[in-house]
């Protein structure tokens, strides 16, 4: 069994005091211990994006992250996003858009998203497209992804 | 409040046609929703298998003991533990294995508390291999005294299918051009998203519930039942939300009865879950095959015959998907007006892994063939390349070799509406004149088209689906419906269709469909058929429920049912919208009566066609749609990449219900298509996957996607519901050729083997300057 450590950081916006094994993935951490399972394992080597999340601003594929490594930081998963019972404006676009469908990439796709959004909110398509390219899709051909997110760059604008 | 109703008038609208959302999108869009993956029962433990990673082998011996003693492990079992059961499509397959036939053989499996101790526990299983000769190509495979794969079948031939129509040696005699060509196409796999899984559990009485990804929930019991040795009717089969499917899950695939015999042999439930390189060596992939394909037409362009032989790689054992050519051989023979076929199609046993269901089932291998063959032919005729297709295509009412009946045709209509869109006449030439002149970049644009059953395939002895509609006091609605979802929108369909009838919002409609004991038989999601199938099965009961409640509502207003209609939460008189009353409670006046009146309605539907028999002369599918794609390509003819710019698609879809929902569809089908042109590839080295991951497996992300133009063609099929056609597959199926036409187009090159990848393509164009 491996060493475990004490371990204090924010998840959406609330204190987490947990002890984790060393060896442990925030993915893992995130499914396995503190039930958040709206982060999706879809390859656990940082090739599909499904596993995003943002961690001090910056997103990150939480299957290449120990868990360990969060000590004092904040991070947001897809269950952060909304308020309350209302979606957040890029999940709603997304639903409103057709970008779901069997919706297994999107939390990692719509975390990746509103990023991208947020680092540049006059986002053009090419760069959608550049920003959304570690974020694997096998139902959509990402044409209805972009759809939303153009739509919400054009209501920031 | 009712003396304002009184007064309203509610004027007709329509729901078809619109954009409808998926009821389920919201739930998903905030990581809310529990897919299979996500699921842990009480008392559950995790299940394992060891795979054989080897292609070839007699099994020696297993020593199982380390791993049983392992503190968390409550069971191991091997082939000895499961010696009778079968399964497969010939019953050639065995959960478990005692002989190595391929890669992703199954030779033990664990359950244990965790998945940490499975995977430790595989570790500690010691196996005694001895290596066979392998047999990896189809002329290996063929060859005298080559290796045995299946004792059952000697020769390693599995399935074979052969149609033939009019007299072959007169047709070639009366052709002035005969094409002679051989296309190999690749192996390629579904890549899901959510990963295989599932999970099993054994109640007191012998029944399995098992959560299931399948996309036959009720055939499936047929299939698993003797990979358990239980009785069918001894299965409950739950659908969980799923990461996807594309064809991947209609078979019975050995993890699943190994979940279960995990369970009944532990009592508990058992829970097998792949990783992602478990899922690129263990599921099912696309029948790679080796199309020797002629087609002969007259100088004047008319198509005087095709004939294809078809070889196709089985792999080990012999699943659902090795059925493919019975839907080769209708594109072979149906699509285009084509006289004379001869068309053969043989499966080859190798130690390959095996192929199982695919968007497109066959269609995506047989176009790529005779879409270039089209082509090939417009330019050796130098004749207008659409004036050539249009003097093939049929017509409405026309009927294939095989007895395909064509009844609403909008061939001619797709082919001229995507031509005009595109400026597609102009641009070839123009590119075909600067293809010999200097410069890096070569541009070129190419169309593709094809047929595919548009209203089911009757290859079972139904293709139905049966619905259960049940209304409550407050004129929510719930439809219970055989159809199954896995993404594709059938709950945003069925939704619209059920408030189209009943006047009730979309959102007050209740989709029930993913419980094998609540829901009444359907044969499954596959063959672009669920809009179709579903669709009018929900539709039907929605008209029952609809007669029903105007009879009641024609008594209490003495008017004719006829004069009465639902639209918006109220009975209405048809030809104003003058309120009657609210539906709501007219319902409750119904059913607190001395004799209660309650709408509980079902139906089946069971579409018109005919079983597609032995010797494939049928009409099979109630519908028969096609689709044409112009591709838009620019080749960077120094490092051999295509970029595909834009895709213009004219499609046959009957009539559009559910417009976001089949944009979607379009997009999705044509990436998948994309892929399969371009960058997807599985690597197989004597017999075993090398790029099961997804760095070395090139799948399309978000910067290869093109621009998109769509049109849809509404033939208005007169079987369909609305008028609609089913659609999911043919844009996956016509893209590839257009692009492979498009490349030729831009640098005078045909690949008769996909993928394009840029290694390929430069390596031709080098070769051609060099010649």
């Amino acid at each position: 069994m491996s060493v475990k450590i004490e371990l204090n950081f924010t998840m959406n916006g609330r204190p987490v005091n947990i002890e984790v094994p060393v060896d442990m993935t925030v993915l893992n951490l995130l499914r396995e211990n503190l039930d958040m399972k709206g982060t999706k394992y879809a390859c656990g080597e940082g090739e599909c994006g499904a596993c995003t999340i943002e961690v001090d601003g910056a997103t990150i594929n939480s299957c290449l992250m120990y868990a360990v490594d969060l000590e004092g930081r904040e991070i947001t998963t897809i269950e952060g996003m909304q308020t309350g019972n209302i979606l957040h404006p890029m999940q709603q676009s997304f639903v409103d858009h057709g970008a779901v469908q069997c919706g297994f990439c999107m939390p990692g796709m719509i975390i990746q998203a509103n990023y991208l959004v947020k680092k540049n909110p006059n986002l053009t398509r090419e760069e959608m497209k550049r920003g959304l390219e570690g974020n694997v899709c096998r139902c959509t051909g990402y044409t209805k992804v972009l759809d939303a997110v153009a739509d919400v760059v054009g209501a920031k604008g | 409040m009712s003396e304002q109703v009184a007064f309203q008038h509610i004027e007709k609208t329509t729901l078809i046609g619109k954009r409808i959302k998926k009821p389920d999108a919201p739930a998903k869009a905030i990581g809310k929703t529990r897919y299979i993956n996500d699921m842990v029962l009480p008392q559950m433990l995790y299940g394992k298998i060891l795979h054989a990673g080897r292609a070839h082998a007699e099994i020696i011996s297993i020593d199982t003991s380390e791993a049983e003693k392992l503190a968390g492990v409550h069971l191991v079992i091997t082939a000895k533990d499961t010696p009778e059961l079968r399964l497969g499509f010939v019953k050639d397959n065995a959960p478990l294995k005692d002989k190595v036939r391929c890669e992703r053989d199954e030779v033990a499996a664990v359950a244990a508390e965790s998945e940490a101790i499975a995977a430790a526990a595989l570790k500690l299983i010691k196996v005694d291999y001895k290596d066979l000769p392998g047999v990896f190509t189809i002329e290996d495979s063929q060859k005298e005294g080559a290796p045995v794969i299946q004792e059952r079948f000697p020769d390693n031939k599995s399935l074979k299918f052969e149609f033939k129509h009019g007299d072959l040696g007169q047709a070639e005699a009366d052709s002035d051009i005969i094409l002679d060509d051989t296309f190999n196409v690749h192996y390629v796999t579904h890549c899901c998203m959510g990963t295989s899984c599932a999970i099993a559990d054994f109640d007191h009485n012998g029944k399995l519930t098992i959560y299931s990804q399948t996309q036959y929930p009720y055939n499936y019991k047929m299939d698993l039942a003797p990979a358990l040795g239980i009785d069918p009717g001894d299965i409950r089969v739950i659908q969980p939300p799923t990461g996807g499917s594309f064809g991947a899950k209609l078979d019975v695939y050995p993890f699943e009865p190994v979940a279960a015999i995990l369970a009944q042999k532990t009592g508990r439930p058992v829970k097998i879950l792949f990783d992602r390189e478990e899922e690129f060596i263990n599921s099912p992939t696309r029948q790679p095959a080796s199309m020797h394909l002629r087609t002969g037409c007259t100088k004047d362009g008319i198509l005087t015959f095709r004939a294809a032989d078809v070889e196709m790689d089985n792999g080990a054992y012999t699943s659902w998907g090795a059925t493919v050519p019975v839907i080769m051989m209708r594109t072979t023979s149906g699509h285009y007006r084509v006289p004379v076929v001869d068309f053969k199609g043989q499966a080859y046993y190798t130690n390959n892994s095996y192929a199982g269901s695919f968007r497109g089932y066959g269609n995506v291998q047989m176009t790529y063939a005779t879409a270039q063959h089209m082509d090939m032919l417009a330019e050796k005729l130098d004749m207008d390349p659409i004036e050539f297709r249009l003097k093939n295509a049929q017509k409405s009412g026309e009927v294939t070799p095989q007895k395909s009946y064509l009844r609403e045709c909008a061939l001619a209509e797709c082919l001229t509406t995507a031509a005009e869109a595109s400026d597609y006449v102009s641009k070839l030439n123009k590119y075909t004149d600067e293809r010999e002149q200097e410069g890096r970049y070569k541009r070129g644009i190419g169309l593709a088209s094809s047929i595919h059953n548009a209203g089911g395939a009757k290859i079972h002895k139904s293709d139905g689906c049966g619905t259960i509609l049940k209304m409550d006091d407050y004129a929510r609605v719930t439809v219970i419906t055989g159809a199954s979802e896995i993404g594709q929108g059938i709950d945003a369909v069925i939704a619209q269709i059920v408030s189209e009838e009943l006047g009730v919002p979309v959102e007050h409609v209740n989709l029930v469909n993913n419980d094998s004991d609540l829901g009444p038989w359907d044969v499954g999601v596959h063959a672009s058929r669920t809009t179709f199938i579903a669709g009018n099965g929900a539709r039907r009961a929605a008209i029952k429920a609809k007669k029903q409640i105007l009879a009641a509502a024609s008594k209490q207003a003495n008017v004719s049912a006829d004069e009465l209609d639902l639209r918006g939460g109220f009975v209405v008189q048809d030809k104003d919208g003058a309120v009657v009353t609210k539906l709501d409670k007219m319902l409750r006046q119904m059913h607190f009566q001395p004799e209660p009146d309650v709408v509980m309605v079902s139906d089946y539907y069971e579409p018109n066609s005919e079983p597609e028999g032995r010797d494939h002369i049928s009409d099979h599918s109630a519908a028969y749609s096609h689709a044409v794609h112009i591709a838009e390509v620019v080749v960077d003819t120094l490092t051999g990449e295509v970029k595909v710019e834009k895709v213009t698609m004219a499609q046959d879809v009957g009539r559009v219900i559910n417009r976001m929902g089949l944009e979607a569809q379009m997009e999705g089908g044509m990436a998948f298509g994309l892929g399969f042109a371009l960058s997807e590839e599985m690597l197989f080295e004597e017999g075993r996957l090398k790029n099961p991951n997804f760095r070395d497996y090139k799948v399309p992300t978000a910067p290869e996607m093109p621009e998109i133009e769509m049109h849809f063609i509404e033939s208005d099929c007169e079987e369909g519901p609305y008028g609609a056609k089913g659609i999911a597959e043919l844009p996956t199926i016509v893209v590839a050729p257009a692009i492979a036409n498009a490349v030729y187009n831009a640098t005078g090159i045909r690949f008769f083997n996909p993928p394009m990848t840029p290694e390929k393509v430069a390596r031709a164009i080098w070769e051609k300057k060099n010649a």
